[in-house]
């Protein structure tokens, strides 16, 4: 199948997602369910991508595997997201380094 | 008028900076996933969103269905209509519907976030100001990402391979320290994902990634639904 068309697909569903409401919706959600689901569903999407996604994101389990505990660690501490991201990247390319030594 | 274009110019400026290096992370992932650099800056233009637009590039890396890719781009892109929802409550009457239209390509989570915290009623120029030097970071991290994925040794490539992951884990991990129920819902989906990688592997990544954000958000909603006053 052609990209251009997978690229019409992903933007035009992604801006109607965010069209409709935008335009249209003036009443406030009354479900406590959608809204419950709603709050809960980035962080659910990301956790499923993430995890173990992230642990073959550089070609070297052993270096993925840094990487994360560097991420996980300076997350936890409440670094600003660039932070963490190059911090992450950065060890894990110290350890590919020492692994083709 | 003017003025409040600059202002939302130089609201913008950290957002626009973020996403610059993020995307330059997405970059190198469109074009070790086989896309040109071209494609991957395009896909950034007309998106603007970073796990819909990873997603995304499984999905064509995969040569997955348009079903598959509708799927995936409307599970991890329906927060957006809560804030866009949120968002059109506190809108100016200068918003018609024709800057309503054009505005709503660009709300992300940190646009929202930033005229959440206005106190003010949002009028179009303020909001495009915003928008303008956010894409414009936006797309161009991309295209030099992907432009410069090509010419970077592998190792260093490689190594960023993990920075937007490095991302997701900053964003998900500060609120599970938080919020118990946050921090369930984030174990849920992740025991999900790993069951459905090494258990169940006839189905696809993209749709196992669905089904565990449904199953898990669904199981935080009944477990612990959000009090009335904190909606959106």
């Amino acid at each position: 199948m052609s990209i251009a068309i997978y690229i019409l697909v992903m933007a035009g569903v992604t801006y109607i997602i965010r069209m409709i409401p935008f335009v249209f919706v003036r009443k406030k959600i009354k479900s406590r369910f959608i809204k419950s689901f709603l709050k809960y569903i980035p962080y659910a999407v990301l956790s499923a991508m993430t995890i173990p996604a992230i642990f073959y994101s550089t070609g070297n389990i052993t270096a993925s595997a840094v990487g994360t505990v560097i991420a996980v660690i300076l997350a936890f501490f409440n670094l600003p997201l660039i932070v963490v991201a190059v911090c992450a990247s950065i060890s894990a390319y110290i350890a590919l380094i020492f692994i083709s030594l | 008028m003017k003025s409040d274009f600059l202002r939302g110019m130089s609201h913008g400026i950290p957002v626009g900076l973020g996403y610059l290096s993020v995307s330059f992370g997405f970059g190198i992932s469109a074009v070790r996933s086989g896309l040109s650099v071209l494609e991957a800056s395009v896909i950034s233009a007309v998106n603007l969103t970073s796990a819909g637009q990873v997603a995304g590039i499984e999905v064509i890396a995969q040569h997955g269905t348009i079903i598959a890719m509708i799927l995936s781009q409307l599970t991890i892109n329906i927060r957006y209509s809560l804030m866009a929802l949120s968002l059109s409550q506190k809108l100016d009457r200068k918003f018609t519907i024709p800057h309503r239209l054009l505005a709503s390509y660009g709300i992300t989570d940190e646009i929202f976030a930033i005229c959440s915290a206005q106190s003010e009623l949002i009028v179009p120029a303020y909001m495009y100001g915003i928008i303008l030097i956010s894409a414009v970071g936006w797309i161009l991290g991309t295209f030099l990402g992907a432009y410069a994925g090509q010419l970077m040794p592998e190792t260093i490539s490689s190594a960023m391979g993990i920075l937007l992951y490095g991302m997701f884990l900053a964003i998900i991990i500060p609120p599970s320290r938080k919020h118990k129920n946050i921090l369930c819902v984030v174990i849920a989906s992740a025991v999900l994902s790993i069951i459905f990688r090494y258990c169940i592997t006839a189905i696809s990544s993209v749709y196992a990634v669905i089904i565990c954000a449904v199953v898990s958000a669904s199981i935080g909603a009944v477990l612990f639904p959000v009090p009335d006053e904190e909606s959106a």
